[in-house]
């Protein structure tokens, strides 16, 4: 990890020493997670902690998996892959693509923005769909091509019959799909239009209800916490629920700060959703989560965090609304930046067979750093229990290094799951060992 | 009291410098009344405006400073105020980029703190103007 100061000359440290600026040294263990997360004081020195990704190759090394488990890479060279989805056919379709974009109004923005940028790839958003095949069940996935291209930063991907839906930045579109296909046929259908002005939090989230009506999509704010204005932030920060036929949509839910992956809990039609909560208030403070989303509920953001915990940054600020706010299900640490979730099935065997697996990309606002790996979180009885898990970790190493940044997951019913590495743009798929 | 006729006469202000601390000053003053429009309105654009306010002060405060610093080695011709001039420009940009940093604070966690930030430098940088843009009325200071 480099330790990246907003300011290099030496004097100036002295200056912040003077100023109470002194280093939280935190213990690597998180505690803000669990059904029950700890959760500190709201603090925040005179400049935000950065520790901030140091990319380096995997060369020989291989993300580390649970004994009894094997991982392989089935494509490299990708070009930013965010999100997977395992077609009925085992096929695997990945969105390539970076958004964003949204234009840098302070000093701030200019500085903070240049210095996480260092942490990313800096490959180009391919702003395509690849569709990888193995045609003999080896594990190779030998084949691969270009499902579609020309898309805007393509992340969410839902298939409801022969209808493979695609969530674009800007937009919510569609491909007709037969079992089989390599290649769309034909540009696609939009079915809505998404909200994307500015588009702070770019990635649109997506996934289908169980009985295949309706698609959810996740928005996210447009701001870490309301510092461009209220009024863009009109239509962010929740999940839309969207008529497959008609296009049609309305809040599903609120108050959901960036809601990155969407997945329905297998055998019900309950909605869960990972989001990445606000910056700036602490290395432990406030906790990513794993919520069942409820029709209707309002989940805090910006008001309020960890249900009603007001957020005094904000302003004006709204006691109807912190009351009103629900606690979310399940702390995953705070600033492990969650951007997958798939539940698991009885294939993928043992201890992860019931529960969700999570893609955390990594920490910039942490020291140590947190995330940085796919997690396992078991659940009893339909509810998240007790603390994460590792399922695949040694992204970041020892020797402070960043070999990958894990994100979307995807579970293939025969028994694999599928990471989406969108530093190294590598598609990592993990398998019991037979 | 005749002493001060065998002083050297102070030497003014080059122009470069009187623009630079009369700019400072001015955007300082821009700063303060952001952050006043901010907190009566919590339009948070008023901070993005304090924000440049300050970063552009620093930029102008920050030549004028070395300028300053550099024309310390004729120190002995310009009269004891000049020292003074100095040590509040100084003051004024260290001020600063400790205001700077607390605007970088996201909407309102900047408050209280940033409004008498910018009070207090913007009433350093006033200071420093006017002994600094005194010293063109040559005989009146000594």
């Amino acid at each position: 990890m480099k330790r990246l100061a907003l300011w290099t000359v030496a004097g100036f440290s002295v200056l912040l020493a003077a100023c109470g600026n002194d280093a939280n040294v935190s213990e690597d263990v998180l505690t803000s997670v669990g059904v029950a997360p700890v959760l500190p004081e709201q603090q925040r020195g005179l400049l935000p902690k950065m520790t901030i990704a140091n990319p380096a190759q995997w060369g020989d090394q291989r993300p580390t998996v649970p004994r009894g488990y094997v991982i392989a890479a089935i494509a490299t060279d990708l070009q930013i892959p965010r999100q997977t989805l395992v077609l009925p056919n085992g096929d695997i379709l990945v969105a390539e693509g970076k958004g964003g974009g949204a234009p840098k109004l302070t000093p701030k923005d200019v500085i903070a923005g240049y210095i996480k940028a260092q942490g990313n790839s800096s490959v180009k958003g391919g702003d395509r769909l690849t569709l990888l095949r193995d045609g003999n069940d080896d594990g190779i996935y030998e084949n691969r091509s270009v499902f579609a291209e020309n898309l805007n930063a393509p992340y969410g991907l839902a298939l409801i019959g022969n209808q493979l839906y695609v969530a674009n930045q800007d937009a919510l579109v569609r491909f007709d799909y037969t079992d089989g296909q390599t290649r769309a046929i034909g540009p696609p259908v939009k079915v809505t239009d998404l909200p994307s002005a500015i588009n702070h939090h770019w990635t649109k989230a997506l996934t289908a209800s169980a009985d295949g009506r309706f698609l959810y999509v996740g928005i996210g704010s447009n701001s870490n916490i309301t510092e461009r204005g209220m009024i863009a932030e009109v239509d962010r920060a929740m999940v839309w629920q969207v008529d497959v036929q008609t296009g049609a949509h309305k809040p599903y839910a609120t108050g959901l700060r960036n809601p990155t992956a969407l997945a329905i809990q297998p055998g019900t039609d309950q909605l869960w959703a990972v989001v990445n909560e606000r910056d700036e208030l602490g290395p432990d403070l406030p906790p990513d989560y794993l919520t069942s989303v409820r029709e209707g509920g309002f989940y805090g953001w910006p008001y309020s965090y960890w249900g009603q915990n007001a957020d005094p940054r904000v302003r004006p600020q709204n006691p109807q609304k912190v009351a009103a706010a629900i606690e979310p299900d399940f702390a995953l640490g705070s600033h492990v930046a969650p951007l997958g979730l798939a539940f698991s099935t009885s294939a993928m065997g043992g201890e992860f067979a019931e529960g969700v697996f999570v893609g955390q990309r990594g920490s910039w606002n942490r020291d140590p750093p947190a995330g940085y790996k796919v997690v396992f979180v078991t659940f009893r009885d339909g509810r998240p229990v007790g603390t994460p898990v590792d399922f695949v970790s040694g992204f970041h190493s020892t020797d402070g290094k960043t070999r990958g940044r894990p994100v979307g997951v995807s579970v293939d019913p025969r028994g694999a799951l599928i990471v989406a590495d969108d530093l190294s743009n590598t598609l990592w798929r993990v398998t019991p060992a037979r | 009291m005749d002493a001060t006729v065998n002083r050297p006469r102070p030497r003014p202000l080059h122009p470069v410098n009187a623009f630079l601390v009369s700019a400072t000053a001015t955007l300082f003053l821009g700063a303060l009344l952001s952050d006043l429009a901010y907190a009566i309105s919590y339009q948070v654009q008023w901070t993005n405006f304090a924000s440049w306010f300050i970063a552009s002060g620093l930029v102008f405060g920050g030549v004028l400073l070395l300028f300053a610093l550099v024309g310390l080695r004729h120190a002995d011709q310009r009269g004891r105020d000049y020292l003074l001039y100095c040590g509040l420009l100084l003051a004024t940009w260290v001020l600063a980029l400790l205001n700077a940093l607390m605007h970088a604070k996201d909407v309102w966690a900047m408050m209280p703190e940033g409004l008498i930030l910018s009070v207090i430098v913007l009433l350093l940088a006033g200071a420093a103007a006017w002994i600094g843009l005194s010293y063109r009325r040559e005989g009146e200071m000594s």
